[in-house]
C-alpha cells in the first residue's frame, strides 16, 4: 500500500513538475495542481497510525494519525484557492496578449534587441581560434 | 449562453434543494461528525455552480440577495470575531464555549462557539466559490 | 497577556473583513486601515517591552496545548521583527493613500493589505512549522493579488513567474514538513529541538538544507533570487516598497528561527549558509550595477543585502546573530524608505529611467535629501544605520575568522556606494532629457505631502535605528543569545 502511495506520489510530482516547464500557462496551471496533489500524497504517508488518541487517551491503539490528514486538508484548502487565482491570472494574460504562452521576461528581450557586440580583428581571430581549437 | 437544456434544468432544480439542505446539515454535524463549515460551503457552492451551469450568471444573483463580497465580509468577520471574542474575556485565542438547553420537541440541544466559527467558514466558501464565479465567468459568458 | 498576541493577526483580520464590507466609501476604508495599523504598532512596542522584561510570551490557542494543540510564541527576535514591521506597514499605507493611482482605482487595496498585514504577523509568531506554512500562504496570497492589481500585461506575465516560484517553495515547505513528520512525529519547533537531535545526523543535515532551500526561495539568497528583480518593480510603488522592506526579510526570519531553534549543534549547516551569502552579496550587487531603471536597480540590491544577514546566520555565534537582527531592522526600514523615495520620483517625474531624470535635487531637495540619508544607510557610511549592522557583522565574521566572506561584504559596500552615487549623479544632478513639468500638474499639494511625510517618517526611524544602536545592540545580543540556547524557549512552549 505504502509503496502504491509512495509510486502515484512520484508520478504526480514528476507530471507535474513536467507540465510546469511548458510555456503554455493552461498546462502551467494543471502542472500546479498535479504537484500539489503529489505533496499531498506524500502528507498523508508521514502518519503513523497505530498510537492511541490525542489528548482524550484510553485504551485504544488502533487510531489512524489524524494530524497529517489535517495537513493536507489545509494543504488542499490553500491549493484550490491558489489555483483559483493562478486560472484568473491565465484568463487575464489571455485576454491581454490573445494568447497564453509565457513571454520573455525583459532582461531577455534586452539582451535580444542589443545591438551585436563589434569584435576587433585581434579579439575574433583569439575568439575564433578558441572555437577551431575545440574538438 | 446557447439554449437551455430541458433535462439539464429539471435534474438541477430536483437536486438543488436537497444539496443546500445536505450542505447545511453538514454545517450544523460538522461539531461531532463528518462535516463542518468547509466541506458544507463546498456542497452549497457545488449546488450554486450546478445553477450558474443551467441558468448563467443571472440566475445565480437571483440565488443570493447580496453582492458575493458581502458574503466573504460577514464570513470573515465571524470567524476573526470568535477568535476574538475569547480573547476579549480573557482566555487565550479561539476558546470555545459551549451551551445546552432543553427545546421544546427537538429534546437537549446544545449549541458550540464553534458553530459560529463553522458558519463564518462556511459563508466564505460560498462567498469565494461566488466570486469566481462572477470573475471567471461573467466576461467568459458574453 | 494573550491579548498582546491576538491583536496582531485577529485586528487585521476583522479590519480586512470590514474594509471589504465598507467598499463603496474609500475614507471608511482609510480609517480602518490606518487604526487597525496603528493597533498593530502600539501593541507590538508593547510587545517589545514585555518579552524583553519578563521573557517568552506563549498563548497556545484554544486552550490546546502544545506540541499537540497550536502555540503562538513570541520571543525577543519576533517582537523586535514584528515592531519594525508595523512601523513599515503603517508609513506605506499613509504613502498609499496619498499615492495617485493604485488605491484610488482599487475596491480591494486596503483589505487586501490588511490581510497582508494578518499574514506577516502570523509568519513571525507561529510555534510550530505547519503554521509557518499556512502564514507564509496567507502572506504570498495577499502579495499575489497586491502584485497584480491593475492587471496590465507586464504585471500578469512577472506576477505568473512570481506566482509559479512561490508554489514551487511552498511545495518543496510541504515536502519537508511531511518528511520531518514521518522522521519525528511532530511539527512544534520547540519539540522538534529535541527530537530531530536523535535522529541520524545524516538525516537531520538533510532536513536543515532543505528547510534553507524553501527559505531560501522566500529570501531571495543565491542562486534562488532571479524571480525577484523582474516580479518586483511591476508593482505599483508602495506595494514594491513594503514588499521589498518586508517579505524577503520573513523569509530571513524564518531561516534565522529554524535554523537555530529546531537544529541544534553541528547539524546546522554553517560553511553552506556563508558560501551561499558570499554569492548572494556579489551577484545582487553585480546585478544592479548593470541596471539602468531605478526600480529594478534597487531590487537587485535587496538581493545583495540579504547576503549579509545570511552571513551572520552563518557565523552561528552569538555576535553574528545579534549582527544579523540589527541588519534586519535596518533593512526592513531603509529598503522601503528607498522604494517609497523611487515612488516619489515616479510621481514627480513620471518615470524613473535613470537617462530620462536629471536636476531633481534643485527642484524637489526634500527628496534628494530624504533619498541621501537612506542610500547613504544602505551603502553603511557612518554614522548611519546601516554602518551599525554591517559593523556589527564584520566584527562578528572577524572573531569567527570567516576572513573570506568579511572580505567580500566590504568589497560589496564600496560596490553599493558606487550604484547609489550612479543614482544620485543620474537622478539628482545634471539636467533633465526634457524639462520637469511643475508639479500640480502631476499631484495636487495635499497628496505630495502626505506621501513625504510618509517617507521622511521611515527614514527617520532609520535614524533612530542609528541613534539607538547601543541599546538596540545590547536587545539584539541578548535575542541571539536566546536563539543559541534555545532552553527558554523551549521551556515556554512545552512547560
Amino acid at each position: 500500500m505504502t509503496l502504491v502511495l509512495a509510486f502515484s506520489a512520484a508520478v504526480l510530482c514528476g507530471c507535474g513538475t513536467w507540465l510546469m516547464l511548458d510555456r503554455h500557462l493552461s498546462r502551467v496551471v494543471v502542472g500546479v495542481g498535479l504537484l500539489g496533489h503529489g505533496v499531498n500524497v506524500v502528507l498523508m504517508m508521514a502518519g503513523v497510525g497505530g498510537s492511541r488518541p490525542a489528548f482524550v487517551g484510553g485504551e485504544t491503539t488502533d487510531f489512524s494519525d489524524p494530524l497529517p490528514q489535517a495537513m493536507a486538508l489545509t494543504a488542499i484548502v490553500i491549493t484550490f484557492g491558489v489555483i483559483a487565482f493562478l486560472l484568473a491570472l491565465a484568463y487575464r494574460s489571455w485576454s491581454v496578449t490573445g494568447d497564453d504562452q509565457v513571454e520573455d521576461d525583459i532582461e531577455d528581450r534586452r539582451v535580444a534587441s542589443a545591438p551585436p557586440v563589434e569584435l576587433d580583428a585581434q579579439s575574433a581571430d583569439d575568439l575564433g581560434g578558441s572555437l577551431e581549437g575545440e574538438p | 449562453m446557447g439554449e437551455r437544456s430541458l433535462i439539464f434544468d429539471t435534474t438541477v432544480r430536483l437536486v438543488f434543494d436537497a444539496a443546500v439542505v445536505l450542505s447545511l446539515f453538514m454545517l450544523f454535524a460538522g461539531h461531532n461528525q463528518p462535516g463542518g463549515g468547509f466541506v458544507g460551503g463546498l456542497v452549497g457552492a457545488a449546488a450554486m455552480s450546478l445553477r450558474y451551469l443551467a441558468g448563467g450568471l443571472d440566475e445565480l444573483r437571483s440565488l443570493l440577495p447580496v453582492r458575493p463580497w458581502t458574503l466573504l465580509s460577514i464570513g470573515l468577520l465571524l470567524a476573526a470575531g470568535t477568535a476574538a471574542t475569547s480573547v476579549v474575556t480573557g482566555g487565550p485565542m479561539l476558546e470555545h464555549a459551549a451551551w445546552g438547553a432543553e427545546v421544546v420537541a427537538l429534546g437537549h440541544v446544545s449549541v458550540t462557539s464553534a458553530l459560529v466559527f463553522d458558519t463564518g467558514v462556511y459563508l466564505v466558501v460560498v462567498g469565494l466559490m461566488t466570486t469566481v464565479l462572477e470573475a471567471l465567468g461573467d466576461e467568459v459568458d458574453r | 497577556m494573550s491579548v498582546l498576541l491576538a491583536v496582531p493577526i485577529i485586528a487585521p483580520l476583522l479590519g480586512a473583513a470590514t474594509s471589504i464590507g465598507l467598499g463603496k466609501s474609500r475614507r471608511a476604508q482609510r480609517l480602518v486601515g490606518m487604526s487597525v495599523l496603528g493597533l498593530v504598532l502600539v501593541d507590538s512596542a508593547f510587545l517589545v517591552w514585555r518579552v524583553d522584561t519578563s521573557g517568552v510570551l506563549v498563548a497556545h490557542a484554544g486552550r490546546w496545548r502544545a506540541p499537540v494543540g497550536i502555540a503562538f510564541v513570541a520571543d525577543r527576535l519576533s517582537a523586535v521583527v514584528l515592531l519594525t514591521s508595523a512601523l513599515t506597514l503603517l508609513a506605506v499605507l499613509a504613502f498609499a493613500i496619498g499615492e495617485p493611482g493604485t488605491e484610488d482605482r482599487h475596491v480591494g487595496f486596503h483589505p487586501t493589505y490588511l490581510i497582508l498585514t494578518a499574514g506577516v504577523s502570523f509568519a513571525l509568531l507561529p510555534g510550530d512549522l505547519f503554521n509557518l506554512f499556512v502564514a507564509f500562504e496567507v502572506m504570498l496570497m495577499a502579495s499575489y493579488v497586491l502584485l497584480t492589481m491593475g492587471g496590465r500585461a507586464d504585471q500578469v506575465r512577472s506576477g505568473m513567474t512570481y506566482v509559479v516560484v512561490s508554489l514551487v517553495a511552498s511545495s518543496l515547505f510541504l515536502l519537508a514538513l511531511a518528511l520531518i513528520y514521518a522522521a519525528t512525529g511532530t511539527v512544534n519547533m520547540a519539540d522538534l529541538s529535541e527530537k530531530i537531535a536523535d535522529l541520524p545526523p545524516g538525516l537531520g543535515r538533510g532536513l536543515a538544507v532543505l528547510l534553507v532551500v524553501v527559505f531560501g526561495i522566500k529570501a531571495a539568497v543565491f542562486p534562488l533570487f532571479f524571480w525577484l528583480p523582474d516580479s518586483y518593480p511591476t508593482a505599483a510603488a508602495p506595494v514594491t516598497a513594503v514588499f521589498a522592506g518586508l517579505l524577503t526579510k520573513i523569509g530571513v526570519y524564518a531561516i534565522l528561527r529554524t535554523q537555530t531553534v529546531v537544529f541544534t549543534g553541528d547539524l546546522r549547516p554553517g560553511g553552506l549558509l556563508l558560501v551561499v551569502a558570499a554569492f548572494t552579496m556579489v551577484v545582487g550587487v553585480l546585478g544592479a550595477v548593470a541596471q539602468t531603471d531605478m526600480r529594478r536597480l534597487l531590487s537587485f540590491h535587496i538581493v545583495s543585502q540579504i547576503g549579509y544577514m545570511i552571513m551572520g546566520i552563518g557565523l552561528f555565534s552569538v555576535a553574528g546573530i545579534a549582527g544579523t537582527i540589527l541588519f534586519v531592522v535596518h533593512q526592513i526600514v531603509v529598503k522601503a524608505s528607498l522604494f517609497l523615495v523611487a515612488g516619489l520620483i515616479q510621481v514627480r517625474a513620471a518615470t524613473d529611467r535613470l537617462d530620462r531624470l536629471g536636476g531633481l535635487a534643485g527642484v524637489e531637495s526634500v527628496v534628494a535629501a530624504l533619498f541621501a540619508l537612506a542610500a547613504l544607510s544602505l551603502a553603511g557610511v557612518p554614522p548611519l544605520s546601516g554602518f551599525v549592522g554591517k559593523l556589527a557583522l564584520v566584527q562578528a565574521g572577524a572573531e569567527g575568522g570567516a576572513w573570506m566572506v568579511v572580505a567580500v561584504s566590504l568589497a560589496v559596500s564600496l560596490l553599493t556606494l558606487f550604484s547609489m552615487s550612479k543614482i544620485w549623479s543620474a537622478a539628482f544632478w545634471g539636467e533633465p532629457s526634457e524639462p520637469l513639468a511643475p508639479r500640480a500638474s502631476r499631484v495636487s499639494d495635499r497628496r505630495w505631502y502626505l506621501m513625504l511625510a510618509a517617507t521622511a517618517a521611515l527614514v527617520a526611524a532609520s535614524l533612530v535605528v542609528s541613534l539607538a544602536a547601543g541599546p538596540l545592540h545590547r536587545y539584539s545580543t541578548r535575542a541571539a543569545a536566546d536563539l543559541l540556547d534555545g532552553s527558554d524557549y523551549v521551556g515556554a512552549v512545552l512547560r
